[in-house]
């Protein structure tokens, strides 16, 4: 099949590039599937599997602990991939990248280690309304340890964040939290701002990227951000591997978050010193596979070109808002514009149930998500009970986007009768 | 009619659908003949909570059985839930205690069943088997 409006982006051919993905070829329920899902979590190319199979067909042993062939192959694999990380996001050192099992654990990490070292009884964090369960949660539980309060930056009918209070929002401040695009409406914060904001009161800031680096360059030196998360299952990699990024300055001075092999230097039953970066932070046998996966999905994206993505999924977006703008009843949850987006659509469609809408669309082979996506915070803030999600990855289609209005229009002629 | 009658009879009403979107449209028309929960009992108390959507269910005991009103915001689990209370209202606890439901999963639907899914249904089946277990207790002791 290939229909000439379906190649909508002359840097990359995607009719081609959708032969990456062997998944993406089959019918669900006897329709071929459309996954629009991408934001829970991405599609692998080929590419990435054959470098996880080829590991554990060739060199697969445990690394840094080996004096052996094997152990220096996969010691090496996965420093690798450290450094393609580095490289990616523009760490200025290597040991700034911290291997976590994804955004969750390299959030928990922070609020656990930052905050058992600077928070005290009294003391603020800052985080925003539009943030992901993993980038609250983590820091309630440690602000309820310390008698700390967490404080919200606010949200207007936009979905853009209200700025105009920020200096006296971060008073008593000692960390702000808060994610580059959110998971629930696709609204790009202004993240240098907040950043440059904070550091003139010298309050670190953490940018939960989970959202952004499948979607856009994300260079940390020039954000001058002090530590970033994201995970590799978003990024076309593999599940159960992320990144936690820190300022080597800022590494240097937090405590380990767990303890084990790996992140030490000596141990006696008196004292253990520990590891220097980035092992400090990475007891017990890492996720070897997971993380060489996550380097070759980085060697994919580079490959494609990062901007390419951008341009692509840009010209997607907005033929996506334009399309789906004509559904009637539609209403989009947080402002229908493609420059100030990424990757995320969030509506609904009349008084329709997400639920409804979502299983209507299921039954179409149209994979979307439905519901609060993890961030009941914001569904309060607009009164819903949640939004039917549709999340764009590189390897969609003009056709995956006239599927999905077709499918809303069938769906709601149904449940409205 | 025995609840298994009852069951029997839905599962042969669905063998005429035989596309998913004519089933889809029978399900939510049942909706439309849910009855409906009176608005005093839709309440925080009789609030299933599942992820996805709610379902309120009120429990009424007469002459020694138990019928159900309920609603939920959900248009198809509307309809499934009318079914549910179709098929098990109007009999003794005991034999709503007893009762196998095995008619959703029959017509094609049991991913409203699955835990993962969390939808209100499958725990307003258990809320309705602890009513039913609640009265049987009662009319044992009393
Ligand atoms: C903005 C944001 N933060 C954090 C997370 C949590 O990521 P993970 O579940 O991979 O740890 C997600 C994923 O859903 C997300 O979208």
């Amino acid at each position: 099949m290939h229909d000439t409006t379906t190649i909508s982006d002359p840097a990359l051919n995607i009719e081609h590039l959708r032969k990456d993905f062997p998944i993406l070829d089959q019918t669900i329920y006897g329709s071929p599937l459309v996954y629009l899902d991408n934001a829970a979590t991405t599609q692998k190319p080929e590419a990435v599997l054959k470098a996880m199979d080829d590991y554990y067909h060739t060199i697969n042993s445990n690394v840094h602990r080996g004096v052996h062939y094997l152990s220096q192959r996969a010691t090496e694999a996965y420093e690798g991939s450290r450094q393609k990380i580095a490289d990616f996001i523009n760490a200025r050192h290597n040991h700034e990248i911290i291997f976590t099992r994804g955004t969750t654990e390299a959030i928990n990490l922070v609020a656990a280690s930052f905050g058992k070292k600077f928070l005290q009884a009294g003391d603020s964090i800052l985080v925003s309304a539009v943030e992901h369960h993993s980038n609250i949660v983590p820091w309630q539980l440690i602000c309820e340890e310390k008698g700390a309060t967490l404080r919200v930056i606010p949200v207007d009918d936009n979905g853009e964040l209200i700025l105009h209070d920020l200096h006296r929002l971060l008073e008593g401040v000692k960390l702000v939290a808060f994610n580059y695009v959110s998971n629930s409406l696709g609204i790009i914060n202004p993240v240098k701002h907040i950043i440059s904001t904070a550091h003139s009161y010298n309050i670190p800031v953490l940018l939960d990227a989970a959202q952004a680096v499948q979607h856009m360059e994300v260079d940390v030196q020039d954000l001058d951000v002090d530590f970033l998360a994201f995970s590799s299952h978003k990024l076309y990699g593999p599940t159960g591997i992320g990144v936690l990024y820190g300022k080597e300055e800022w590494l240097n001075q937090l405590p380990p978050y767990q303890g084990g092999g790996e992140m030490i230097k000596t141990v006696t039953f008196e004292k253990t010193t520990y590891n220097d970066l980035p092992y400090k932070f990475e007891a017990g046998t890492p996720d070897m596979a997971g993380a060489i996966g996550l380097g070759a999905a980085i060697d994919y994206i580079l490959g494609l070109g990062i901007r390419n993505v951008r341009q692509a999924e840009h010209n997607l977006m907005t033929y996506a808002l334009d399309t789906l703008q004509d559904v009637q009843g539609i209403r989009f949850i947080g402002k229908a514009d493609s420059a100030n987006r990424a990757g995320v659509i969030s509506f609904l469609v009349g008084d329709i149930h997400p639920f409804d809408l979502g299983e209507i669309l299921d039954k179409q082979g149209i994979a979307v998500r439905t519901g609060h996506h993890c961030a009941q915070p914001v569904m309060d803030r607009y009164c819903i009970p949640g939004t039917v999600r549709a999340s764009l990855a590189v390897y969609n289609n003009r056709e995956d986007v006239d599927r999905l209005a077709a499918g809303i229009r069938k769906a709601a002629k149904l449940l409205l009768g | 009619m025995t609840i298994q009658e009852e069951q029997q009879e839905i599962i042969a009403d669905f063998e005429y659908l035989l596309n998913w979107d004519d089933k889809y449209e029978y399900i939510i028309q049942l909706g439309k003949e849910l009855p409906l929960i009176d608005s005093r009992y839709k309440t925080e108390d009789n609030l299933i909570r599942g992820c996805q959507s709610r379902v309120w269910l009120h429990a009424d005991f007469l002459d020694g059985k138990l019928s159900f009103t309920a609603d939920s915001d959900a248009i198809i689990t509307k309809g499934l839930v009318s079914l549910v209370i179709k098929v098990l209202s109007g009999h003794t606890p005991k034999e709503i205690v007893d009762a196998e439901i095995t008619f959703i999963e029959a017509i094609g639907l049991s991913s409203h069943l699955s835990p993962t899914r969390s939808n209100g249904l499958l725990s307003m089946l258990k809320q309705i088997k602890l009513y039913a277990l609640a009265y049987q207790a009662k009319s044992v002791h009393s």
